[in-house]
């Protein structure tokens, strides 16, 4: 049985903000399904008693000492703004924020 | 817009027939040097985008590293609050499209917080007592600044774009949940604002905040729902942002009651959605309802690894915990043998540690009070400035009552004397000498000044004859005057009564 279906990928288009024409909808829902599918092949090989992980090496407690360091200058900040005002980025007014 | 027109039901008639339930999630920005995931400095008001590296713009190939101040200043909370400290903890992209996270994640703690189940006991003003149970505190970073320009007065509803500071993005937060809080009936907006003002004045007395609500330094969001008198089950609740006072806390969730009350009443259903505080008509609007775009499909942080809190770490942060504020206020109150009023007015006014320090450099407990919750107070107030940040020192003070009572000034010119030292003229002692304003009590300058008032006033001076001592009131106005006001008062009046032989 699929894991995902179509309405799965219309849900995460939306999320993820991407436009998707039915064509591509289609086509991804059977191509997204392998690959969950493909992935969920982990679980038959990982038991229970492993633990999970979502770092492949084994470090933990990598600190930074609480130093102010190098930081960008404005033209830098701005480099990559498609538009700015006042120092600032230029963005169209969003609705839906919080 | 709302859905309702907002009918509401009087907070007493409501609250005969609904339990409220209360849930607090309220966000700390820490005061470390700098941020969270990137060595920028965490500073307020600087000018926009100069507090800024590649990490807080998300720039490609960037990797955070976690501040290893903001982990101890989080851990010092969740062991203020009680809290046990998770042995193992780490770090999840919490997803949402929105300008002001440039990265389209905020890195936050999902499943994992580094503190849990916790608990903190609220006193309210008459000594009750309301124990609230923490959920959680864990880890995350703030989002940039967003100014909303055109249309309506910075109101997001009309503008035209919006301007991006990402200086706050990346400030270390602590969001702190409480578990349902139960049982607080009508005082449940007491409540509010008493835990809200509890975890500002921990985080303040901790040192890792700089908690100021106006600046944003400590936010709330406050959830508000109604079950029936006899129910067990929980009603659908509303979540009010943009509460950052502590007068609003408790207003919104008055007003939340007051509504949801309204719409029960009338049969409809709540709800549940995301609320908007409106300070000036003191009410809520309806946010967004919280449904799909509460998917943010968090995962774990594959940029950053776990954090391992060993007992030796935890036990070290526990013994740099200072006395709790509360604890300390009841010390307080019994050293200093204030009433309960005048306590809780110290308290109100923010000047504890003022008092503790002038008390410690020499005066008693009474003159102590007297100065901060008197003139100290007004002078503050005339300048519209924080008491605290008046620069009133306790040698100040402890001098100018040396100097009343070696009976060198009176009370009006010591008053005068804090203006002087204030205005950075030098100590109250050398300023006394320089303005010569030391009372004026040798006899022979009194006694002049008294002849000449009395030769002025002889009526007052019949009515004095007579027995009307308090007409010796009516001659100090003049001997004050001619004595610039540095007679000592009991010194005339004793002349006064020699002179007539009384």
């Amino acid at each position: 049985m699929s894991a995902i279906s179509r309405e799965d990928l219309v849900h995460l288009a939306q999320l993820a903000h991407i436009e998707m024409s039915d064509a591509e909808l289609d086509k991804m829902t059977g191509e997204l399904d392998a690959i969950v599918g493909a992935i969920a092949s982990v679980s038959e090989v990982a038991s229970s008693d492993i633990p999970a992980t979502s770092h492949p090496i084994p470090l933990t407690n990598v600190l930074r000492e609480d130093v102010v360091g190098q930081t960008l200058s404005i033209d830098e900040v701005l480099l990559n703004a498609p538009d700015s005002d006042s120092d600032r980025f230029k963005v169209p007014a969003i609705l839906d924020g919080e | 817009m709302s859905n309702y027109t907002d009918e509401l039901v009087d907070f007493d008639e409501a609250l005969d027939r609904y339990d409220p339930v209360l849930g607090f999630e309220v966000h700390v920005e820490l005061n470390t040097k700098t941020k969270m995931f990137s060595d920028a400095p965490n500073a307020f008001g600087d000018d926009p985008n100069t507090n800024v590296t590649p990490v807080d713009l998300g720039l490609p190939g960037v990797l955070p590293v976690v501040n290893k101040t903001a982990v101890e200043y989080s851990i010092l909370i969740g062991l203020a609050l009680n809290c046990q400290i998770a042995e193992k903890c780490g770090f999840a992209r919490k997803n949402y499209f929105y300008p002001d996270t440039p990265k389209n994640f905020q890195t936050s703690q999902y499943d994992d917080p580094i503190a849990f189940d916790g608990w903190l006991d609220i006193e309210l003003e008459d000594g009750e007592v309301f124990r609230v149970e923490i959920e959680r505190a864990h880890m995350e970073e703030d989002a940039g600044k967003l100014t909303h320009m055109g249309g309506a007065a910075g109101r997001i509803q009309g503008a035209d774009y919006s301007l991006v500071d990402y200086n706050r993005a990346g400030v270390p937060l602590v969001e702190i949940v409480t578990k349902p809080i139960v049982g607080a009936g009508k005082r449940a907006p007491e409540l509010a604002r008493a835990y809200v003002a509890a975890v500002r004045e921990i985080v303040k007395n901790l040192g890792v905040s700089d908690a100021k609500m106006e600046r944003g330094n400590v936010r709330c969001d406050a959830n508000v729902s109604l079950m029936p008198k006899d129910a067990q089950k929980f009603g659908t609740r509303t979540e009010t942002k943009n509460v950052n006072s502590l007068r609003a806390v408790e207003h919104a969730v008055r007003f939340e009651i007051e509504r949801h009350a309204a719409v029960l009443d009338s049969g409809a259903k709540i709800v549940q959605e995301t609320r908007h505080w409106h300070e000036d008509t003191r009410s809520t609007t309806s946010g967004r309802p919280k449904s799909d775009a509460d998917d943010y499909r968090y995962f774990p942080e594959p940029d950053l690894v776990p954090i391992i809190t060993t007992a030796e770490w935890v036990e070290e942060l526990r013994s740099r915990l200072p006395e709790p504020p509360a604890d300390r206020r009841k010390r307080l109150k019994a050293d200093w043998g204030y009433a309960d009023k005048e306590f809780r007015d110290v308290v109100n006014a923010g000047v504890l540690d003022e008092i503790e320090a002038t008390i410690a450099a020499g005066t008693s407990a009474a003159v102590a009070r007297k100065w901060w919750m008197g003139e100290i107070a007004r002078l503050a107030k005339a300048s519209d400035k924080e008491i605290a940040d008046l620069g009133v020192t306790p040698q100040t003070i402890v001098e100018l009552n040396s100097l009343i009572e070696a009976k060198k000034i009176n009370d009006k010119i010591a008053r005068q004397v804090l203006e002087f030292v204030l205005e950075g003229e030098g100590s109250p002692t050398d300023i006394v000498e320089k303005r010569s304003l030391a009372v004026v009590n040798d006899d022979d300058a009194l006694g002049k000044a008294v002849d000449d008032a009395m030769a002025a006033m002889p009526d007052v001076v019949e009515k004095i004859k007579g027995g009307k001592m308090q007409a010796i009131g009516a001659l100090m106005g003049p001997v004050m005057k001619a004595t610039r006001g540095q007679a000592d008062a009991g010194r005339v009046r004793e002349i006064v009564m020699e002179k007539l032989g009384l």
